[in-house]
């Protein structure tokens, strides 16, 4: 076991702050906005259910890495939720399947209001490399309102999080 | 090529005629009547060969059937040609259990049936397109018919179990995870597992309609996309298969430099999954320490290449990106340092008894059951079953290279925890030796416009296991038609019989040890 806390304590603290993910002083400024935002809008707490509607798993490889030490999303009260009743957004990925379309709807209107959408990667943005078919119905807008978009194929967990935030920021304005 | 010749005899002397034959390389084609088409499958398996691909083609006034078979490393694709006013022929489900699933996407898609299938139930078709309507013919429409609002699947007919205590458990198609979709629905008394069965198709996408019509370049963008997990697996799988078909070969500095972008794949996702494995049973520790690893390497990934999953790298005719000396050196450095951190973070995981006792006899595949299914990859491997198409049926530049290939019996998930490490290793040992001796010269050529009716066979070992990619060319050098088998087609049977007598609470680290890619099977 020892070896185990050698490791943790030579591994030391590894979260880095947004100016070195993103090297953008912009972006740290937001996220500590952010963090005021959720403080304030949501008791330090923002619930997020993520919705693979179509994606080819890129993007949820990305999103994955949010939770990672490095970026470590919890930090700014951003966490990812089992259950759309327990969700602020909703955090879309893919094109929206014509087989995942009714479950996406259900998903959306089992989320409590007041909602909001995120959509994440080209696919959810405009359809992507897939668009409008027999099998898809392309952009998440098509299916359900969205908010915010997320470009990128996939958008690498920095731009996510850059996209989290604008949203946190929209909401603000949108009252 | 006497495995081949065993058993194209083999179906001669058994009264299966011979009605054409030529070479698609690596596999012979051989195209016999359709009513033969189960009993050779019968002969075929009796032979010792294993069912790895099957798919269909509209040629307009046909519809051509493909099976792919494989023994010792060397391919025969049967080939049959059937009616589209009466398109059926014998099922090889009831000898290949491995060609189920593939059967009833074709039949799903193509309006084809297999007579005698043991389970003739829709598969990938939910209620999107109607039952006699085949999207995969010539003239359905890309943009097909679908309603205004496509109603949910609620009556697909699934095995019930009946008894006293018997309860059902339906999960998904939306998970409690960041995963894909795809339906689960168990049966279990008290904490028992009785039945799993899975549902998938969710994230249908219409992949194999879509490539027609396309450029080679557009291909590889769409096969790099198939699994996003396996985007340099896909794309090297498709670019593969459209090169054979141009009978061009691409300079060996692009196949190697297309073998280190694979390698490093293998490495990225296997890290992934050892810390998503000990998540699932609660082991923090290991899931951030693994987590940190590959965050590391898709940074390298994104400075060297350009892309953290390396999307888009490997292009028709080689590769999209080159290594100068700096770059190989900072890919040397961080092998070295993945190594060391590897040998300090593996040696403590293993002297976990308490990680030991939820992964080892957990979640069972026994090699006769791998053996039966096909399975491929680390399931397999870890399950006995040693097939592996960098050693058995190289390509270009693992023919020169020599490809250890790990192998354990037990078959548990500890097994395939640790299956993964080994492949880790050994894509390491490969790395070095690639990054050593790359190659000088081009890393592209131009890929000819192909004539209509040029086809091609790409077989690559991806991270998940061989992947199998048929192209055919139709007018004016676009695509006419393209097929991707994901490993994962062979995977996801296993976990149904993987978590038979488990408890429930450790279905999640059983799916996770398979992996089964969702995106790669729905197209």
């Amino acid at each position: 076991m020892w070896r185990q806390y050698v490791k943790m304590l030579k591994t030391g603290l590894k979260t880095e702050s947004l100016r070195k993910i993103e090297r953008d002083p912009d972006v740290e400024r937001l996220g500590v906005e952010v963090k005021r935002l959720i403080d304030k809008d949501f008791a330090g707490s923002l619930a997020i259910r993520e919705v693979d509607a179509g994606s080819c798993n890129g993007c949820e490889l990305e999103i994955h890495a949010l939770n990672n030490v490095y970026y470590d999303v919890e930090r700014f009260g951003v966490h990812f939720v089992a259950s759309p009743r327990h969700a602020d957004a909703l955090l879309v990925t893919g094109p929206v399947s014509r087989n995942m379309e009714a479950a996406l709807r259900r998903t959306y209107d089992a989320t409590p209001d007041p909602k909001w959408v995120i959509a994440c990667g080209d696919c959810a943005v405009c359809g992507g490399e897939f668009g409008e078919s027999y099998a898809s119905c392309g952009a998440v807008e098509n299916v359900i309102p969205v908010d915010v978009k997320i470009p990128g194929c996939p958008p690498p967990p920095a731009a996510l999080l850059g996209g989290i935030l604008e949203a946190m920021g929209r909401r603000r304005i949108k009252q | 090529m006497t495995h081949v010749n065993d058993l194209v005899s083999l179906l001669e002397t058994e009264g299966i005629p011979r009605q054409g034959e030529h070479e698609l390389l690596p596999a012979r084609v051989w195209q016999i009547e359709s009513g033969h088409w189960g009993n050779a499958a019968r002969l075929a398996r009796e032979a010792g060969w294993r069912w790895s691909a099957g798919w269909a083609e509209d040629l307009g006034d046909t519809l051509r059937v493909n099976s792919l078979l494989e023994k010792g490393g060397k391919y025969v694709l049967l080939r049959t040609e059937i009616s589209p006013q009466t398109p059926e022929l014998p099922s090889q489900t009831p000898h290949f259990l491995a060609a189920d699933r593939c059967e009833r996407h074709t039949q799903d898609l193509f309006g084809i049936r297999f007579l005698d299938h043991p389970d003739p139930r829709r598969w990938t078709r939910h209620q999107a397109w109607s039952g006699d309507e085949h999207p995969l013919r010539k003239d359905f429409p890309l943009a097909g018919n679908p309603l205004e609002k496509t109603p949910p699947d609620k009556d697909y007919p699934f095995v019930k179990a009946q008894g006293a205590s018997v309860y059902e458990i339906p999960v998904g198609p939306v998970h409690a995870g960041i995963i894909e979709p795809g339906h689960f629905r168990f049966q279990a008394v008290g904490e028992t597992v009785l039945n799993l069965e899975e549902h998938l198709g969710y994230v249908h996408k219409g992949i194999e309609k879509l490539a027609e019509g396309r450029n080679p370049e557009g291909l590889a963008r769409l096969a790099g996309r198939v699994s996003g997990d396996t985007t340099v697996g896909h794309a090297w799988a498709a670019c593969l298969a459209m090169e054979r078909a141009a009978g061009i070969t691409i300079p060996d500095r692009a196949a190697s430099l297309r073998a280190i972008l694979a390698e490093r794949e293998r490495i990225a996702n296997h890290l992934g999954d050892m810390g998503a494995i000990c998540n699932d049973v609660g082991y923090a520790f290991a899931h951030y320490q693994f987590g940190r690893l590959r965050e590391n390497w898709l940074r390298d990934n994104r400075d060297v290449f350009g892309h953290r999953l390396l999307m888009d790298r490997v292009v028709p005719g080689g590769v999209a990106v080159d290594l100068d000396r700096e770059a190989i050196e900072r890919l040397d450095t961080a092998l070295n340092r993945l190594g060391r951190e590897l040998d300090e973070l593996l040696d403590i995981v293993d002297r976990n008894t308490t990680l030991g006792d939820r992964l080892y006899t957990t979640g069972i595949l026994t090699p006769q059951t791998a053996a039966t299914l096909g399975c491929l990859g680390y399931v397999g491997r870890s399950s006995g079953q040693s097939f592996d198409a960098r050693r058995d049926a190289p390509y270009p530049p693992y023919d020169q290279l020599k490809v250890k290939v790990p192998v354990e019996e037990v078959g548990d998930v500890g097994s395939r925890f640790w299956i993964r490490y080994k492949e880790i290793r050994v894509a390491m040992r490969l790395l070095r030796v690639l990054l050593g001796r790359l190659p000088a010269g081009e890393v592209r050529v131009d890929l000819p416009e192909l004539d209509e009716g040029a086809e091609g066979l790409g077989i690559v070992e991806g991270w998940r296991g061989e992947i199998i990619t048929y192209v055919r060319f139709g007018k004016n050098g676009r695509i006419d038609r393209y097929y991707p088998r994901d490993p994962s087609w062979l995977n996801w049977p296993a976990l149904e019989r993987i978590v038979l007598e488990n408890i429930v609470p450790d279905f999640p680290v059983c799916n996770k040890s398979v992996n089964g890619s969702y995106s790669g099977v729905d197209l």
